[in-house]
C-alpha cells in the first residue's frame, strides 16, 4: 500500500512554515526519507566546511583537522536534527534551525580538539598580566593598582571554587570557554552562568568597597 | 590602548541575559529575523544581551549567518 506524506506537515505548536521548510519535513517523512536524509547531510557538511574555513585563520591547525572536524559535525548535526526533528517549531526556516545544529557542533568540536591538542595550562603568573589587558597602567592614574588588588582579594574572598577556577581560567589565563567546558566536562552554559555569577560577585564587592559605581539596573 | 573602564564593562552584568542554552534555542529565529530585515534585539532583547557578553555564542551567531548566507546565495 502506498502511504502519502501528509499535504500539510505540521510544525510542533510554532508558526505556519514556509513552503522550502514545509517541503523538507515533508520529505524527511515521507517515502524518500533516505533521499531527503542523503540531502539533508550535505548541506550539513557545507555548513560545516564553511563555518570550519571562515574560523581557520583564528585557529593554530588546519588542513585535514579541519575537514575531520567538518566531517564529525555534520555527521553529529544530522544525528541531532533527525532527532529533534518532530519538536521544531517553524520559528525559523527549517534550513536554518538545522544549520544551526552544524554550526554548534564546529564550535564543540574545535574546543575538545584544542583540549585535546594543548590542554589547560595555568600559569601562576597570570595577575601580573591582567591589568594590561583591561588597558590599565600608569598613564590610567594612581588607583588602578588598588582596583586590581581589590579584585584579586575579592576573587579569593567572595568567589566559591568552582567560580574561583572558571574566572581564573578565563579570565586570568584566557582559556577559551568551550575548551573549559571540556576539562571541566561541563556545558558552555553551566561555564558561562558561573562565570557570569562570579562577575557579579566581583562587582558587587569592588562597588561596596567604593572601587567602582554600583551595577546599573539594565545595561 | 588605555580604557580604564574596560574592568568595569566586562564585570557588568545584564539580567536579562537568560544564558547560552536558551539564546542559542532562539538563535536560529534571531538570524532570521535579521536577514528578513528586522530588528532581532527589539524581537528578542534577552538575546541580544547574551550575545553581547558571551564570545562562544557571539562567534556562533556570526557563523550561522554567513552559513545562511552561504546558503541562500548559492540557492540564487
Amino acid at each position: 500500500m502506498t502511504r502519502c506524506p501528509p499535504a500539510v506537515p505540521q510544525s510542533a505548536g510554532g508558526p505556519d512554515l514556509d513552503e522550502e521548510s514545509a517541503a523538507w519535513l515533508r520529505a524527511l517523512r515521507g517515502e524518500r526519507r533516505e533521499a531527503a536524509v542523503a540531502r539533508l547531510r550535505a548541506r550539513l557538511l557545507g555548513v560545516a566546511r564553511g563555518e570550519v574555513n571562515r574560523r581557520a585563520g583564528m585557529l593554530p591547525f588546519g588542513g585535514s583537522e579541519l575537514d575531520d572536524i567538518a566531517e564529525q559535525a555534520a555527521s553529529d548535526a544530522l544525528v541531532a536534527v533527525l532527532a529533534k526533528v518532530d519538536g521544531f517549531r517553524g520559528e525559523s526556516r527549517f534550513t536554518t534551525w538545522a544549520s544551526k545544529f552544524a554550526i554548534l557542533e564546529v564550535s564543540s568540536k574545535i574546543g575538545r580538539h584544542f583540549w585535546q591538542r594543548d590542554g589547560v595550562r595555568l600559569d601562576p603568573d597570570a595577575w601580573d598580566r591582567l591589568p594590561a589587558r583591561f588597558g590599565l597602567g600608569p598613564e590610567s592614574g594612581v588607583e588602578w593598582r588598588q582596583t586590581i588588588l581589590a579584585l584579586r582579594r575579592a576573587v579569593d574572598e567572595v568567589l566559591s571554587d568552582r567560580q574561583r577556577r572558571i574566572f581564573e581560567a578565563i579570565v586570568l589565563n584566557e582559556v577559551p570557554l568551550d575548551v573549559l567546558v571540556v576539562e571541566l566536562d561541563s556545558n558552555r552554559n553551566a561555564i558561562y552562568k558561573a562565570l557570569f555569577d562570579a562577575r557579579r560577585k566581583l562587582r558587587a564587592e569592588l562597588a561596596a568597597n567604593g572601587y567602582m559605581g554600583p551595577e546599573p539596573r539594565t545595561r | 590602548m588605555s580604557d580604564p573602564n574596560a574592568l568595569e564593562r566586562f564585570l557588568a552584568t545584564d539580567p536579562v541575559d537568560p544564558g547560552c542554552a536558551k539564546a542559542l534555542e532562539m538563535l536560529d529565529a534571531y538570524v532570521d529575523t535579521l536577514l528578513a530585515g528586522g530588528d532581532p534585539e527589539k524581537r528578542f532583547p534577552d538575546v541580544a544581551a547574551h550575545l553581547r557578553d558571551c564570545g562562544p555564542c557571539s562567534e556562533d551567531f556570526e557563523g550561522l549567518v554567513a552559513a545562511v548566507r552561504r546558503g541562500r546565495e548559492a540557492a540564487g
